[in-house]
């Protein structure tokens, strides 16, 4: 058990560093690959606590996904990001005096904590030994029936980001002339060969 | 296992289905169809607005759950929904460009909209903190799409990327109060999180989780302090976009609001009771004073509904049937207000484009004395002059608030109100004495029906008040 | 449970360690004189014209954003593929009408011309 602590504490310790990193480092590249290492830190830290399809979900999703779509729009972008972030200092009280509240809440709210029997009562869906079923089994035993409504609805949402994505971002360029294989092949010598006499010294 | 769904229990989710099934026929026509299918869409969209309302209406009465009780229809889910589904109707007509702009005309407004409604549906029935997230999701992902729509605007991108980022702050505190009262309660349902706060063992986090759970939901309501997004968002969005903001959005947002404070959180009335008393004292000063100042119109409604939204908040904050009751009626009032408002403010429009300044309304009485009365109206309404149906709307929430023993809080509502009134009554000096600015173009058929319906709603709400207050007793009734 | 992930501890330990000798190994075995000269840019014996960054065009931000739709649609695939047996016939027909779901806006912007390159 010692040395799940061990690996609990490298894990957090560097996921807290490389997420400050994220909003220190100079370069907004290094910034994304920061948040690149915290997400699998935060995967190694789900699997010690026992969610291993969340941790394969996020190296799957956050990491082979969404952060490489960051470093892409970091990579895109023409914006001179120090001198975008000149003057965000300023805002450092402000933004330290949130964060320590919600720490502080958080730490008040934690610090009584207890799983107490109403709590275990009230659980929907108690999740099965590891030992018994797999968390991707036990997930697939209840989102698909159960929490069907759920689950539908996550199915809009991404209909929705899909239109949404769409209708902001693409726009037709005119003129543009593409290649159209049915044209090409249905082209025949009489369509595309015209013969024409041409009489000496007029010309067509 | 349970999988003890067959068919007949989708039956109170028909709704639903509907507009979700019409919304990907609609986008599915359009796509195929070419030109003409999509210049009927908005007409389609009405068509499939009608029918989930005309579904919500078959349910008839009573309490209907489904999905292991996540989906709740009851009397206060059929009136909530109705006010909604009109108001996203009345926002599709709004948005029905004349032949001049029909690049924007895009088939996928209507859509979005239709999506974007499905989302207001799912928060207003949701009856656990699950379906309340993913119904807030899925309405505000398409409200952002929908802000940022004018994609060659630079102020309409720059009011979705700012609605997009505060949006997903107050999503993101919203889910922090939800994971802290599941983990102290043990359940997302409504019921279960009642249960285990009335069992006492509940310590400082579930209150905390309420804190963060509210702020969530102040800012979709747009109250202060949580209001900062509004004035530029309505403002920055194109006008017809902003209109339906206003209305549906916010009736689906106060929805979820009451139901997770009446049925999640009654057994601590008290602590919540104090934070909406402050919210509603917050929102109420801001939208008097705030407003004074502005020569935008957009930004001035912004405000307006800032104010409003306060005043809607002390009949919740009241925490009886009775103050349910009245949001429920102010609510319902608002929207027509609003929606008529912004019909008028769509007609400001001359041959060179929309205009939007306060002083572009000068003198409308003498170029067209039916637009500046009906405005007239709806603007002394906005400001609670009797016998409009303004006025009942602020009554029927002071009313609860002070048979609640909030003496305070209703005396503040009244001079707010009467504060607000200033800038409202400035609009209509101005329409009525200044020297005419130039004339706009006519008013298109389906701003004239918006402006028509919701001012002979305003005027004569009087006459005739049992239906909507009847509705909103029953609704509030089935709250507790 | 933790022990089937010790291979994979095994890997970064062995990836952390080789990283760092490589890194240490270029620091401490090779001649380090630095100048100026080494670090300014070149660009065929011109001082740099411009930033190396430039604007891409948006339609690539576009087809990543729809790939990562259809990822997350693949991470609701993996646990209804291993519980399908226990599931039946209802799990089977949610997943067919959240693919159909998704299926409509595929075909949309197919449609809409989304993936086409010009």
């Amino acid at each position: 058990m010692t040395l799940a602590a061990l690996f609990f504490y490298g894990f957090a310790s560097v996921c807290v560093a490389s997420a400050f990193m994220v909003i220190a480092a100079r370069n907004p590249v290094h910034s994304v690959l920061f948040l690149i290492l915290a997400f699998v830190n935060a995967a190694g830290l789900f699997i010690l606590a026992g969610a291993e399809f969340l941790a394969m979900i996020l190296v799957v999703v956050y990491v082979g996904a969404v952060a490489v779509l960051f470093l892409f729009v970091v990579m895109m972008l023409d914006v001179d990001f120090a001198e975008l972030r000149r003057g965000s200092l300023t805002y450092l009280p402000v933004g330290a005096l949130v964060g320590v509240v919600l720490l502080v809440e958080l730490v008040l709210a934690l610090g009584s904590w207890v799983v107490t029997g109403g709590v275990t009562r009230n659980l929907a869906a108690p999740t099965p030994p590891l030992a018994t079923l797999t968390n991707t089994e036990a997930l697939g035993l209840v989102l698909y029936t159960r929490y069907v409504y759920f689950f539908q609805i996550a199915g809009i949402v991404l209909l929705v980001a899909m239109i949404g994505a769409i209708v902001l971002t693409l726009r037709h360029k005119p003129k543009v002339k593409r290649q159209i294989v049915a044209d090409q092949v249905r082209r025949t010598k009489a369509s595309a060969i015209e013969v024409r006499q041409v009489r000496p010294g007029q010309g067509l | 296992m349970d999988q003890a769904f067959d068919l007949p229990g989708l039956y109170p989710v028909l709704p639903e289905i509907a507009l979700v099934g019409g919304a990907m026929a609609l986008l599915m026509l359009a796509a195929f169809g070419g030109a003409r299918a999509a210049g009927a869409s908005n007409w389609l969209a009405i068509v499939v607005l009608g029918l989930a309302a005309v579904l919500v209406v078959a349910t008839g009465t009573g309490k209907y759950e489904a999905f292991a009780g996540s989906f709740v229809l009851d009397d206060f889910a059929r009136f909530m929904k109705i006010v909604t589904l009109v108001g996203s109707a009345a926002a599709i007509l709004l948005a029905q460009e004349s032949v001049g702009d029909q690049a924007r005309g895009q088939y996928e407004y209507s859509v979005l909209i239709l999506l974007s409604t499905a989302g207001m549906m799912v928060m207003i029935s949701a009856a656990d903190l699950i379906a309340l997230y993913l119904g807030l999701e899925l309405m505000s992902l398409a409200l952002y799409v929908i802000a940022a729509s004018e994609r060659d605007s630079l102020r309409s991108s720059e009011a979705g990327l700012k609605y997009f980022v505060l949006g997903a702050l107050s999503s993101g505190m919203l889910l922090y109060g939800s994971s802290l009262v599941y983990g102290f309660s043990g359940t997302v349902g409504f019921a279960g999180i009642a249960r285990a706060l009335a069992g006492g063992d509940s310590g400082i986090g579930l209150t905390i989780g309420l804190v963060f759970i509210f702020a969530g939901l102040c800012f979709k309501v747009s109250a202060v302090p949580f209001h900062m997004w509004t004035p530029d968002v309505y403002e920055g969005a194109p006008t017809y976009v902003t209109a339906f903001f206003a209305a549906a959005p916010k009736v689906a947002a106060m929805a979820v609001f009451m139901r997770t404070a009446t049925n999640a959180f009654a057994p601590i009335v008290v602590q919540w009771q104090q934070i909406i008393v402050f919210v509603a004292i917050a929102s109420m000063a801001l939208g008097a004073f705030a407003a004074i100042g502005q020569t935008n119109i957009k930004r001035l409604m912004a405000y307006s509904s800032i104010g409003h939204m306060g005043f809607a908040l002390v009949g919740l904050s009241a925490a009886t049937p009775e103050g349910l009751q009245g949001v429920a009626i102010y609510m319902a009032i608002y929207m027509a207000m609003t929606l008529g408002a912004f019909a008028c403010i769509l007609a400001m429009r001359r041959a060179d484009g929309a205009v939007e300044q306060i002083a572009d309304l000068a003198g409308l009485a003498r170029r067209s004395p039916t637009v500046a009365f009906f405005l007239a109206m709806l603007l002394f309404s906005l400001a609670g002059i009797p016998p409009l149906a303004g006025f009942f709307a602020k009554f029927y929430v002071f009313l609860a608030a002070i048979k609640a023993g909030l003496y305070a809080l209703a005396v503040i509502g009244v001079i707010t109100s009467v504060i607000g009134a200033y800038y409202y009554l400035l609009i209509i000096k101005v329409m009525y004495f200044d020297e005419p600015a130039p004339a706009f173009e006519p008013m298109r058929g389906e701003l004239r029906m918006v402006l028509g319906v919701s001012g002979l709603f305003v005027l004569l709400f009087f006459i005739y008040p049992r239906p909507v207050v009847e509705a909103a007793a029953l609704a509030a009734k089935s709250l507790f | 449970m933790l022990q089937a992930y010790l291979p994979i501890l095994i890997f970064i330990a062995v990836a952390l360690i080789m990283g760092g000798v490589v890194i240490l190994a270029g620091r401490v075995l090779g001649p380090h004189r630095p100048d100026s000269a080494k670090l300014s840019p070149y660009e065929c014996g011109f001082e740099a014209f411009e930033d190396a960054r430039m604007k891409f065009d948006v339609r690539y931000y576009l087809v990543a954003i729809l790939f990562i739709i259809f990822d997350l649609e693949i991470a609701f695939l993996f646990p209804w593929a291993v519980a399908l047996n226990e599931i039946g016939m209802f799990g089977f027909v949610s997943m067919m009408v959240f693919l159909g779901i998704l299926t409509v806006g595929f075909i949309y912007e197919w449609k809409k011309g989304a993936l086409e390159w010009e």
